[in-house]
């Protein structure tokens, strides 16, 4: 019998692409699927997805949560249960459209919803760790709903499927953002379920990745310490809660987040100025086990920014480019080009050298 | 005569058309197995003696001697097998508890060759460590919970007092007294090329070498033997020895033969009496009191030393090994039952205690429920063989290993089970000066240095072929072991899953 | 130049220098055929012991000392001094001893042939290292320069 993702864990590899504009202008969605489409050969239509920043500014003070249902009993559920933790201020299916290529959906809802602050204060958390909390619980324990999409102002949207037919059975060409990311995906299985899909978002949160990390369990194993269930067994899941663990809970800078999970290598700490060398030797004492370790390319999508990475021995290609305001991050660089045909300063990242871009002064909407 | 009950276990059988009575076994025979008869120009073997320790067998120049299971036999039994009835008769004629060496002979499962390593294929690249940097340094004790920050953002947070091991091996206690000075020696110098650290045991530390105690853990075991304030500032690190693989719930022993001169001041006891630890700490009857000890070994130490406290793996391990996480400990060293000792009683070191792969995965799994696995450090050892067991250790969840019946065995060590004898043939675990010169440590050093440089070759060589490029990638990752031929129960507890799933 | 030097701190009195030292200049290549003839091939280096457990032992074998009574007082010029090496060409030596009584450290023998014996580094029929360095146990025989 074929397992589900959850129960049983699967390798695969992937295509990713990312832009944002600097200025905070919004870019419509149609350009992310446009450049992912270039890398159809790196996806097998086993999953696709995209996540959207500043895609609701409308809403944009309230998390918008967006959920796959397996049935109506489980949105039933689910529904009691958000409406005993949140004020619910708005709720609709997620437009789509039918596509051929897509079939055999869930029911896809979204909420916009803020913490109720009774529940709040009973709970003694801050509001995002109140939230984080209850995703997961929703996740972990009813059964046949899940949470894909969690953070304010932003939002994810995947299937099943290559990603150019999923950007159009989402209509995303519908929504604008200052940032986009992308994801196509090439399982070595076939798990038929839309959660398994990328990206993995906690929060605001977001992660797409290319590759399978050889150190998954043990930081699954050390993660899991913390609060968080890896419920998908899937490395972009982890990758998210170690990112969301380090510069959300612990306050480490995306810089030195990256010298965590792509640290530098013992010999060149060695030779780093002391106060340096004291700082990374501290960093990999202490999260020795957040490590990440095998092929990897990942962008981080946050509230405001961008961040794109690789392992440390760079072993999966990734390469960034500028253009005006605008930086583009791919695969490859046809993704890149396809988009945007005069692209200036191409360049390919070392590896475990983050390229972090922000939103001038934050989010501007 | 009365009557011999007991036949020799071993015949030393000697080629007599390749010997040429060089004498060279008689000379280094302690037992007085070998003579030469010069009336008969023969050499002669009497393996009443014999502990099959194969010395003159390893020197003899024509491989002429070899030694074998005699071949007399009690009557075969199958509830009584002959050690057993041996065993009977050797205490109908003495009346005493029987005493062994080294780790338990008995056939129990080893549950490293049970577990199987992973590696990668197409869909992540194997690394190569001949061509790409892999790394085995280990960082070991507590990990600070929470990063602080002062107003300009910069972490304001130290690393406590740490041990830093290039190799994820340290040699494990084995005190001066129960091996000697030689063979300590060996193991500092090796400790300190290598860039690890080995363990003085109980039985304090030898003046000459202080020099290197930046390499050394110190002991302070129930018996406190050579314990004083230098003493505990020399070292890099102080281990509480709460208990030990071979014998649980006892303390240690050492016949009153091999205190000497320098023993008995290395240990401040006097020459001759046997030393015999109490059986727990007379401070220690609760985990409050093991937090006691550890606050004031850090107290005497100004706070500049981890401390590790050493358990033997008994049944209910993990809960002990929580406590000891919340007891201010830095580092919990767990000692299997197939590790070894210098002296033990047999009936102890063969039925008490648990296999420490069991133990290593229970106590780790429960680390991590309880959210305090980064408060300490966890080190195996008892009976670590190889450099597999070490990978399979540290993806149970070990932050390093203790290795020394293998250290001794790169010694010369031959596993006659006889240390408490203090005849050892090999230098090691003896202190008879005609014996214990046998072990020249510019050689002793040099082949522990090349068995862990040799094993540490082959460490990379499996991360690498797992896709890994440094070894806390691998701690905990449990995925990368599949069991063959366990039971579901075994499975649980070792927390992987069977070959093929 | 390289000399065999004796530590007799690690020498443990087994005697096999004596022994791969006897059947090194043996010419046999096989040690049980070399000790197996009636006339047993003698060794050039020889073991001095104190037995006890606080015993001492220590090799005595040439010096190869850079003035060599021996070579001084060989009346057939058999014995020579080469490149620091002091050996004897059998051809030439008569057996008249007064090399045996005249070395201060007992170190050149006789057996039954004709000419007397004496350790010559190996440098005849060794490969690089004198047979006694490369077969002691406990390394207690070196072979190395020395100021």
């Amino acid at each position: 019998m074929l397992l589900k993702e959850g129960t049983v864990r699967i390798p695969s590899g992937c295509a990713i692409s990312g832009l944002i504009s600097r200025d905070g202008k919004r870019i419509n969605g149609s350009e992310i699927v446009k450049s992912i489409s270039y890398m159809h050969e790196r996806s097998n239509g086993l999953g696709g997805g995209f996540a959207g920043y500043g895609i609701y500014p409308e809403y944009k003070d309230l998390y918008a949560f967006h959920v796959f249902y397996e049935d109506n009993s489980s949105r039933e559920a689910t529904e009691r249960f958000l409406d005993r933790h949140f004020d619910i201020v708005n709720l609709s299916r997620i437009p789509t459209r039918k596509h051929k290529n897509i079939t055999d959906e869930p029911l896809i809802w979204r909420y916009f919803v803020t913490p109720l602050p009774t529940k709040l204060a009973a709970s003694q958390l801050d509001e995002k760790e109140f939230v984080v909390k209850c995703v997961i619980r929703i996740n972990t324990h009813i059964d046949g709903a899940y949470v894909f999409s969690s953070g304010k102002n932003m939002g994810v949207f995947k299937a099943v499927g290559y990603p150019e037919d999923v950007g159009d059975f989402y209509r995303l060409e519908e929504y604008d953002g200052y940032s986009w990311t992308a994801h196509g995906r090439y399982p070595t299985n076939t798990p038929g379920w839309w959660g398994g899909a990328h990206p993995f978002a906690l929060l605001d949160y977001t992660i797409v990745h290319n590759g399978e990390i050889s150190s998954y369990d043990a930081n699954k194993r050390f993660i899991e310490m913390f609060g968080y269930k890896c419920n998908l067994l899937t490395d972009t899941e982890v990758i998210t809660y170690i990112f969301d663990y380090l510069n959300r809970k612990q306050h480490l800078p995306l810089e030195d987040v990256a010298s965590v999970v792509a640290a530098p290598f013992w010999n060149e700490i060695e030779d780093m100025p002391a106060e340096q060398r004291e700082k990374m030797k501290l960093l990999r004492g202490m999260f020795a086990s957040l490590l990440i370790t095998g092929p990897f390319s990942i962008i981080l999508g946050f509230d405001g920014g961008l961040m794109a990475l690789n392992d440390r021995l760079k072993l999966r290609s990734m390469v960034v480019g500028e253009k005006g305001d605008v930086v583009y991050i791919a695969s490859e660089e046809a993704a890149i080009r396809a988009i945007c045909p005069d692209v200036e300063n191409v360049w390919s990242p070392k590896g475990g050298e983050p390229v972090i871009v922000k939103v001038n002064g934050g989010v501007n909407i | 005569m009365p009557i011999n009950y007991i036949y020799p276990k071993y015949d030393v059988v000697r080629d007599s058309t390749r010997c040429i009575k060089c004498g060279a076994c008689m000379r280094q025979c302690a037992n007085e197995v070998h003579s030469y008869d010069d009336e008969l120009d023969v050499m002669k073997s009497d393996s009443m003696d014999c502990v099959d320790c194969q010395r003159c067998v390893s020197i003899c120049p024509t491989r002429a001697l070899k030694i074998i299971p005699a071949e007399n036999r009690l009557r075969p039994n199958g509830s009584w097998a002959q050690d057993d009835i041996y065993e009977i008769y050797r205490q109908a004629e003495g009346g005493g508890v029987l005493l062994s060496s080294m780790g338990t002979p008995k056939n129990y499962p080893i549950y490293w060759d049970k577990m199987l390593i992973n590696a990668s294929q197409v869909t992540n690249p194997s690394i190569d460590p001949l061509r790409e940097p892999m790394e085995t340094r280990v960082l070991l004790g507590k990990k600070p919970k929470k990063l602080e920050f002062d107003k300009k953002g910069k972490i304001t947070t130290k690393l406590e007092p740490h041990l830093e091991l290039d190799v994820p091996i340290m040699f494990s206690a084995m005190s001066y007294g129960s091996i000697s000075k030689n063979a300590h020696e060996s193991l500092a110098r090796a400790a300190e090329e290598l860039g690890t650290y080995y363990n003085t045991g109980e039985g304090g530390l030898h003046k000459d070498f202080y020099k290197y105690g930046k390499n050394t853990i110190v002991q302070v075991a129930s018996g406190r033997f050579g314990v004083h304030e230098e003493y505990l500032n020399v070292g890099s690190a102080i281990e509480i020895k709460m208990g030990q693989g071979a014998k649980p719930g006892i303390g240690g022993h050492l016949p009153g033969a091999k205190i000497r001169e320098e023993v008995s001041r290395t240990r401040m006891i006097p020459m001759g009496a046997d030393a015999i630890s109490p059986a727990p700490h007379h401070d220690i009857y609760s985990i409050e009191d093991l937090r006691q000890l550890v606050f004031s070994l850090k107290e005497a130490t100004n706070y500049t030393k981890p401390v590790i406290v050493k358990i033997a793996a008994v049944h209910n391990v993990a809960a002990i090994a929580s406590g000891i996480a919340r007891s201010g400990a830095d580092i919990i060293a767990i000692d299997g039952f197939r590790g070894g000792t210098g002296a033990a009683p047999t009936r102890t070191r063969d039925n008490v205690g648990i296999p420490i792969e069991l133990a290593l995965a229970s106590v780790d799994q429960r680390l991590r429920d309880e959210s305090i696995r980064n408060d300490v450090s966890i080190v195996v050892g008892g009976s670590i063989r190889n450099s597999a067991d070490i990978i399979k250790a540290v993806a149970l969840g070990a932050d390093a290993v203790y290795i020394a019946s293998a250290a001794l065995m790169a010694l010369g060590c031959h596993q006659c089970h006889s240390c408490h004898l203090g005849k050892c043939n090999w230098g090691i675990a003896t202190q008879r000066p005609d014996l214990v010169k046998r072990l020249n440590p510019e050689v002793g050093y040099k082949r522990l240095v090349n068995l862990v440089n040799a094993w540490n070759h082959e460490i990379k060589e499996i991360l690498g072929g797992m896709g890994i490029n440094s070894i806390e990638a691998l701690r905990g990752n449990r995925l990368m072991l599949r069991g063959v031929g366990l039971a579901d129960k075994e499975l649980e507890i070792l927390g992987i899953k069977h070959a093929g799933e | 130049m390289k000399r065999v030097y004796v530590n007799e701190e690690w020498c443990l009195g087994c005697h096999l220098c004596e022994y791969y030292c006897a059947f090194q200049n043996s010419g046999e290549r096989d040690m049980v055929k070399a000790f197996g003839r009636d006339v047993k091939p003698v060794p050039r280096i020889r073991i001095e012991d104190i037995d006890g457990e606080d015993g001492i032992h220590f090799a005595v074998s040439c010096r190869h000392c850079d003035d060599p009574q021996c070579v001084k007082g060989c009346i057939t010029g058999a014995l020579s001094i080469k490149d620091g090496v002091i050996s004897v060409n059998e051809d030439k030596c008569i057996g008249c001893c007064t090399c045996v009584l005249s070395c201060p450290y007992g170190a050149i023998v006789v057996d039954e042939g004709k000419a007397i014996k004496k350790c010559d580094l190996c440098v005849k029929n060794g490969n690089g290292e004198p047979a006694c360095v490369a077969n002691c146990l406990n390394r207690a025989i070196v072979f190395e320069e020395r100021g």
